[in-house]
């Protein structure tokens, strides 16, 4: 007993040494949540994506203890908003009177969703969010206020929607009417914005892997969103994430919920066809 | 020797000597990627430069490259080459230009262009996120340049 304390603590001791950037991931760890939700977090890279030869979840690129803090869901600071959409998810609102249970059943019942959103509306003619097709429904359902982008109930309830779908591949589609939208996300993720004139690729396709300053650089995948960040200890919708590398590259942003922002999460998603819903994760 | 030359250009640097006349960002001549003329007239102090190099707020250069000189700052990226030997590699004139705006070199080289106002797309104020209005100031200024390209001489 006391011999194998005396070895964590010499292992704590030589991993200070090395300083935090030895806070490395597990290359080869595997992510099963809960002892049984198996996810994929390595896969062949879609065709589109074609500088790719892999798919890799931002979950491989963090610290083992920040990954264990995924594995299990007592652990992951996520579930609580995931809790609290539960019970938003049945509570009637608006003038008509309804909650979202009352026309979809149970959360579970929605397994599947979130894996291919961003989607195609055919009636409203444009692709739309997880987020902006719970707005239609709040709006012209149940005759409630719509939620902002990444902003109050909407990130929990995406994150209860996406909580029921782990384990199920991403499998947003491109092709047909989404296909134009699909090219202009394609088209910002390539530019190379502000000051310091780097593009979405330069960072997470030309350098995921390498260390920028203290970050270790993901693909930055958005299978895993929203995702718990212990940075600012809540969750984080992907177009706030979007905006903050937007910015880092010393550019204007586009808004949360803007076009341009909705066409770029339907082309980074698509760069996730086959890896898992993930979400709530939890990154650093 | 090397000691005293550091001493003398800190020295020069300390009196402000800037009245020679500095070339603007958008004046710069660049042959074959090198600059050869100094942006200030003014010899660069390397151990400012130095500083400019390590320093987030300035050049941050180390956020990308490692350097085995400083290794005592901490978390050096690994996105561009090891900066050890770059005096012996380059000459003072094709680090000027690598410094000032790396493209001229290295075509569309990931390295952002450190003495340039011209030419971007969505250029925004600083980390703000939101838009650039009025005049724009490059990365470093024309001293620092200097200051970071007598540093990088150093690096034998
Ligand atoms: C200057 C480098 C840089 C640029 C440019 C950049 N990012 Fe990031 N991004 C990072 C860093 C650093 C992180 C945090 C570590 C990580 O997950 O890669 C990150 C994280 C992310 C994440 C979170 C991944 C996860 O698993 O939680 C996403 C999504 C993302 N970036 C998307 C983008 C998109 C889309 C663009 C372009 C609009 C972009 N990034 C541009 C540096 C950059
Ligand atoms: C965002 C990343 C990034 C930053 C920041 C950056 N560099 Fe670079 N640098 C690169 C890359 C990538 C290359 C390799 C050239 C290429 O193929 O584009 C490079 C090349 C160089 C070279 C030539 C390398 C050699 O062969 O010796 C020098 C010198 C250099 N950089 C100096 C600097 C200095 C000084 C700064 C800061 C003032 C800086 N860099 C900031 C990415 C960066």
């Amino acid at each position: 007993m006391k011999k194998q304390m005396r070895t964590s603590i010499a292992a704590i001791a030589a991993a200070s040494i090395f300083g935090a950037g030895a806070a490395m991931a597990d290359e080869e760890a595997e992510l099963i949540i809960n002892g049984e939700i198996e996810i994929v977090t390595k896969t062949a890279a879609p065709a589109h994506a074609e500088n790719l030869g892999e798919v890799l979840s931002g979950w491989r690129f963090r610290s083992d203890t920040t990954q264990e803090m995924q594995m299990d869901d007592f652990d992951n600071p996520g579930m609580i908003w995931v809790e609290s959409a539960a019970e938003a998810w049945a509570t009637a609102e608006g003038t008509e009177g309804k909650s979202c249970a009352d026309c979809h059943g149970a959360p579970e019942d929605m397994a599947g969703v979130k894996a291919v959103y961003p989607k195609w509306n055919e009636d409203a003619g444009e692709v739309r969010t997880l987020q902006m097709q719970m707005n239609d429904c709040r709006v012209n359902r149940m005759g409630a206020e719509a939620w902002g982008t990444d902003k109050g109930n909407s990130i929990p309830m995406e994150a209860l929607m996406a909580s029921v779908s782990r384990g199920m591949p991403v499998n947003v589609a491109i092709d047909g009417p989404a296909q134009s939208t699909w090219e202009q996300g394609k088209e910002l993720y390539y530019t190379r914005t502000g000051q310091l004139e780097l593009s979405c690729a330069n960072c997470h396709e030309d350098n995921y892997g390498n260390m920028i300053r203290a970050d270790h650089l993901s693909q930055g995948q958005i299978n895993g969103f929203p995702t718990y960040r212990l940075k600012n200890t809540k969750l984080n919708g992907v177009h706030s994430r979007f905006k903050g590398c937007v910015r880092d590259t010393r550019a204007e942003t586009f808004n949360p919920g803007s076009a341009d922002f909705v066409a770029l999460e339907l082309y980074v998603a698509s760069r996730g066809n086959g890896l898992s819903v993930e979400g709530p994760s939890v990154r650093n | 020797m090397k000691r005293t030359t550091i001493a003398l250009a800190a020295l020069l640097a300390g009196l402000g000597m800037a009245n020679a006349e500095t070339v603007a960002p958008t004046n710069v001549t660049y042959e074959e990627g090198a600059v050869a003329l100094s942006l200030t007239g003014v010899p660069g102090n390397p151990m400012e430069g130095a500083k400019v190099v390590s320093t987030k707020s300035q050049g941050n250069c180390v956020a990308c490259h490692e350097i085995s000189d400083l290794a005592d700052v901490p978390f050096q990226g690994e996105v561009g080459p090891l900066l050890d030997g770059a005096g012996d590699r380059w000459t003072e004139a094709e680090l000027r230009g690598i410094v000032a705006n790396a493209k001229m070199t290295f075509e569309d080289s990931l390295m952002p262009s450190f003495y340039k106002t011209e030419g971007f797309i969505r250029l925004g104020k600083a980390y703000t996120g939101k838009a650039h209005e009025g005049e724009v100031a490059p990365l470093l200024s024309a001293q620092q340049i200097e200051d970071v390209v007598a540093y990088l001489m150093t690096l034998k």
